[in-house]
Order: C-alpha cells, then sequence, then structure tokens
C-alpha cells in the first residue's frame, strides 16, 4: 500500500530531511523522491510504502501536516488510490 | 507510475479550486418503524438511524483524511415520513420531525432529509397530515428537511397538492420569519422527485431502494471554470470536450469515496450523483463558468444553451467513471448559494423568467430565489405548476425551492448564512393566476407517459411449439417484408 507525499513552499534547509525523519520514525519506507527548486519555491513528491506504519495513517498525516507548518511549507499526504482514481481509466 | 503532473494537478484542485466531495447520504429505510402507536414508531425511528448511522462521520472524516479530499456533508435520508404517519392518523406528524432532528444530532450529520410525502396522483394517508404539518416541523427542528412529490411524467400533476404546497411555503416562512425565513429554505417541491437522491433539502430513501444505502454527489464547479479558463479561446466543441474530461477526474473521486465508505460501513454501495453543486464561496459557482464560456455576466442571452452544454457534458463525462449514476447528476442553479448568481441576480442580468428557462437544461429547477414578503400564495403555486409542467413534459427532475421574504420587498436581502448563502429578493410577476389554481383536479400526464408497447418483432430464440399463437408466425416473413434468398454465383465469374 502507497501513499504520495508533496511538499511545496519557499525552500529551506533540511525539509527533505525533516520529512525522511518523520517517516522512518513510523517505519515508512521512502520509494522514490523527486524535487525541484525553480526560483526559491520548494517541490517535492515522494512515494512511500505504508504497508508497515507502526501508526494509523491518518495520524501520519496530521504528523507531517503539523510538521509543514513548523517548516513553513504545505505538506500533503495522500493515498496513492486518489491519484490512480483521477488520472487512470 | 503516477506521474507527477497528475499529482501536482489534483492537489491544485484540492487546494484552489475548491474541488470536493459534497456529501455523504446514508439512506436508511423506516419502514420496519411503523406502529400505530407514535410513540413507539418514534422509538424505533431513533433507534436505527443510530444504529445504522453511528460511524457515518467519523467514516467521512477517517475517509477525507486519507485521500486528502475533502468531504464537506455527511447526511441521513429516510423513507418518506408520510409514510410512518399513515399508521397513526390521530397524532400530529411532528413527532416524527422532532425524533429526525435528535437522532441527526446524536450522529452528528448536518441535515436529515426525509420528512416527505410523495401525492403526485394524490393523497394517501398520513401525505395530507404531513404537509399540514410542514410548516410547524421545520420551524421546530434545525436539521430537519422537507419535500414533496406533486407531479411526474407518468402520473401528471396533482394541481390540489400544487395549490396546498403555495400555501405551506408561505406558512413555512412566516413561522421563522425571525431567522430570515429559514423553514422555507428546508422545502422542495419535486415534479419527478428521484428516489436515490443524496443532496438536500430533496433527499428521500424511496420506496425501492434497500434497507441502507450509501449516495454520494460530487461538486467541483471551481474545477470546471479553472479547466475552461486555461483553455483560453478554443471552439465550443472543444469546451463540451474539457468539461467532460474535468467531470470525468471529479466523479473519479466521488465513486473512490463512494465505495470506500460502503466497504467500510458494510452498507451496500447506490449512486454517484454527478451534480456540480455550488457554494458562496468566490471561485465555486456554476454561473461563473457559464460566464468563462463567454457570457458577459450569468443570464444574458446565451445562458440556456451555455447552461445546457455544460450539463449534458458533466454526464457525458461523468457516466464512465462511476458505475452506478443517479441521483439528480448535472449542474445545480441554486442562486444564494452561488457567488456568480447573487451579483448577476442583484445586478437584474438575471430575472425569475431566465431562471425558469434555465431549469428546462439544468439538473433540477428553480432554487434558493428570494421573491418578495407580499407573494400570495396562489402566485406560489402558479411558479410550482409552471416548473411541474416543466419537468412533466421533458421526463425531467424539476423542484421549486422559494424563500418568501416576510415583511421585505424586491431589491431587499436574506440571508441565511452558512452553504444556504444570502441573496437579493427578486421580482415576481404579480398577475394573479387564482383562478387556475383554485381549479383543483389533476392535469393529465402528456403522451410522453405512454411508452409501454408490445413489439411484434420480439421472438423467442427457439422456435415455439406447434399450435401456439406464436408458432404460426414462426419463419415466416412478416407483411411488405422480402425473404433474403442469396443469389447462386455467377457462372461467368
Amino acid at each position: 500500500m502507497n501513499a504520495v507525499i508533496t511538499v511545496l513552499g519557499k525552500d529551506t534547509v533540511g525539509i527533505l530531511a525533516k520529512v525522511a525523519t518523520e517517516c522512518a520514525a513510523v517505519d515508512v519506507n521512502i520509494l522514490e523522491v523527486t524535487q525541484s527548486v525553480l526560483q526559491g519555491m520548494f517541490a517535492m513528491i515522494m512515494f512511500v510504502d505504508i504497508t508497515n506504519c507502526s501508526v494509523p495513517f491518518s495520524r501520519l498525516v496530521d504528523t507531517l501536516t503539523d510538521k509543514g507548518e513548523e517548516m513553513g511549507v504545505k505538506i500533503h499526504v495522500m493515498h496513492e488510490d486518489i491519484f490512480n482514481a483521477m488520472h487512470k481509466i | 507510475m503516477i506521474n507527477s503532473h497528475d499529482i501536482l494537478e489534483t492537489i491544485n484542485m484540492i487546494d484552489h479550486e475548491n474541488l470536493d466531495v459534497r456529501t455523504i447520504t446514508m439512506g436508511i429505510s423506516l419502514l420496519d418503524c411503523i406502529d400505530d402507536d407514535i410513540e413507539k414508531a418514534c422509538g424505533k425511528v431513533y433507534d436505527k438511524i443510530c444504529r445504522y448511522a453511528k460511524n457515518l462521520v467519523r467514516t467521512g472524516e477517517d475517509i477525507s483524511k486519507e485521500y486528502g479530499i475533502p468531504i464537506i456533508h455527511k447526511r441521513i435520508a429516510v423513507t418518506p415520513i408520510a409514510m410512518l404517519a399513515a399508521a397513526c392518523p390521530a397524532m400530529s406528524p411532528v413527532k416524527f420531525a422532532k425524533i429526525l432532528d435528535k437522532a441527526a444530532d446524536t450522529v452528528g450529520v448536518n441535515f436529515v432529509g426525509g420528512y416527505s410525502a410523495l401525492v403526485h396522483k394524490g393523497f394517501a394517508p398520513g401525505d395530507y397530515a404531513l404537509i399540514e404539518s410542514i410548516p410547524e416541523a421545520l420551524s421546530v427542528t434545525e436539521k430537519v428537511c422537507s419535500s414533496v412529490n406533486i407531479g411526474s411524467t407518468k402520473a401528471g400533476i396533482n394541481m390540489d397538492a400544487v395549490a396546498k404546497m403555495g400555501r405551506v411555503i408561505r406558512q413555512a416562512a412566516e413561522l421563522t420569519a425571525d431567522r430570515d425565513c429559514i423553514g422555507a429554505a428546508k422545502l422542495v417541491v419535486f415534479c419527478n422527485a428521484p428516489e436515490d437522491n443524496p443532496f438536500m433539502a430533496g433527499a428521500f430513501h424511496g420506496a425501492g431502494e434497500p434497507d441502507s444505502v450509501i449516495n454520494v454527489g460530487v461538486s467541483g464547479p471551481g474545477v470546471v471554470r479553472a479547466a475552461l479558463a486555461k483553455a483560453g479561446d478554443c471552439n465550443i466543441t472543444e469546451v463540451a470536450d474539457i468539461v467532460k474530461k474535468t467531470a470525468f477526474k471529479i466523479t473519479r473521486t466521488g465513486q473512490l469515496v463512494a465505495k470506500e465508505a460502503s466497504k467500510r460501513l458494510s452498507v451496500p454501495f447506490g449512486i454517484v450523483d454527478l451534480s456540480l453543486a455550488p457554494t458562496p464561496a468566490i471561485g465555486d459557482s456554476v454561473a461563473y463558468i457559464l460566464e468563462e464560456m463567454g457570457l458577459e455576466q450569468c443570464g444574458a442571452h446565451g445562458t440556456t444553451a451555455c447552461l445546457a452544454l455544460l450539463n449534458d457534458a458533466v454526464k457525458k463525462g461523468g457516466v464512465m467513471a462511476s458505475s452506478h449514476v443517479g441521483g439528480l447528476s448535472g449542474a445545480f442553479i441554486p442562486v444564494t448559494e452561488d457567488a456568480g448568481m447573487i451579483e448577476a441576480a442583484r445586478s437584474k442580468a438575471l430575472s425569475l423568467t431566465k431562471l425558469e428557462a434555465m431549469t428546462a437544461v439544468c439538473s433540477v429547477g428553480l432554487d434558493m430565489i428570494a421573491i418578495p414578503g407580499d407573494t400570495s400564495a396562489e402566485i406560489i403555486s402558479g411558479i410550482i405548476a409552471d416548473e411541474a409542467a416543466i419537468g412533466m413534459v421533458n421526463s425531467k427532475t424539476t423542484a421549486v425551492r422559494l424563500i418568501p421574504a416576510i415583511g421585505k420587498k424586491a431589491g431587499e436581502e436574506l440571508n441565511f448564512g452558512g452553504l444556504l448563502g444570502n441573496g437579493p429578493i427578486m421580482d415576481v410577476n404579480p398577475k394573479s393566476p387564482a383562478k387556475f389554481i383554485a381549479r383543483g383536479g389533476r392535469i393529465p400526464a402528456p403522451m410522453q407517459s405512454l411508452k409501454n408497447c408490445k413489439c411484434w418483432r420480439a421472438l423467442p430464440s427457439k422456435p415455439p411449439t406447434k399450435g401456439s399463437a406464436l408458432g404460426t408466425r414462426w419463419g415466416k416473413p412478416f407483411s411488405g417484408e422480402k425473404k433474403f434468398s442469396p443469389k447462386p454465383p455467377s457462372k461467368n465469374r
């Protein structure tokens, strides 16, 4: 079971590290990361495996959303099915 | 693998274009709660709703969080209460309204629909008492919504009910005059009411539905408008294609949420209603879509054509995205709930007569329209009759949700707050249809209702036994039809 973590906002030091640390703490495995910085705007998309996540998925969503607010960026954590449903027939 | 463009597009739709799932509505049958003792019946109703819907709100919130898609409302639709009221004719059905309100509070839903009666062909026991009690029921409760079906393509229009509903709408407004006449905003008069509509105020759980069911209403006018804005100056065929593609994406989210809610609540999935439902939030407006198509303002000549295209394209795009489509499906045009409509009504670009024309091609009807407080019950009945006639003849659902603004005149404003919005009071033609309304009776069903036909050519796949009526025809050509006999190949070739 996979989820997609997206981070959008102003670039600062250690965004990826902080998100990755949170993931590791709850046994969420990072499968793939794509990241770009355009004119100071940071955009990262991370595919993660949540099969062995040690906390309920909704709590992971809350933790990362709060972390995003702390860093001044917008973090979305969404189950991959929403993207599959919307963009694949 | 999902590509990053698709991911960012979805997130942009949710964050900036107001994409949401408007409602998860649980339909609950109350037929097994019927009892001639109203106290016992109310007890059963309360218990059943609380038992079935106890996890509805929490499940909706969980799904919303996991998939990152806002689910705005969780609601309940029940069997038309007139069917329960029929068993206890001596008692006022308002008790049922109060118990529905209490059950809605207990399970945490924001509306419960089904304080309803279906009287398109006439009044059965319970119907009359329920209709009489609607104004009181809506004034003493907060979350109960009421609807009455007064016509259908199959049955015609019950003009006695039309006359009655004109008076009931006025009374509902009068009893709640101190609260911006909100009673009338929770009351819908239908022609061809669907039995599985998840949207309020017209939701009820039809008699043909299962014991319990999950129906989902999607939304997303903001997403459609943004997609058209991005497309720029394309021709109208391309506009229709863009609407279809966007409606497909919107509906797929609704289908996902519906299936997930159905699985988690162990309740069968009913339908997805493919409606573009506006809210008063800026950008979440159906009127803005019409304006994006090239109208200076909603209400201009051309509005009906744009709306017809939109309504049709939404259905075409959505229908492939969902396994079961139902409810109202199309584009709503509730005036006070749509920022663009409010502006158009204020500037008089949009009139009641234009709205009536638009209802011939939209998904419902004259919705959330404030009218002057001195509008007579007969004029309201006349508006209902016109609207029902459009629905009856075109085999479509039409509805009327008018709010007589007691003590106010055209040009002043009503403010309900929240999703019901606010808006100006619109002008109504003051000429009286009183004599027509007073006639009563029933407008006969139109020719379109006579669709049952006997098809002579529907022969069984195997020849019937000798001597049966069809046996004499089997294998013989029908009159005027030549028997096919292939020519032998020409010797010259």
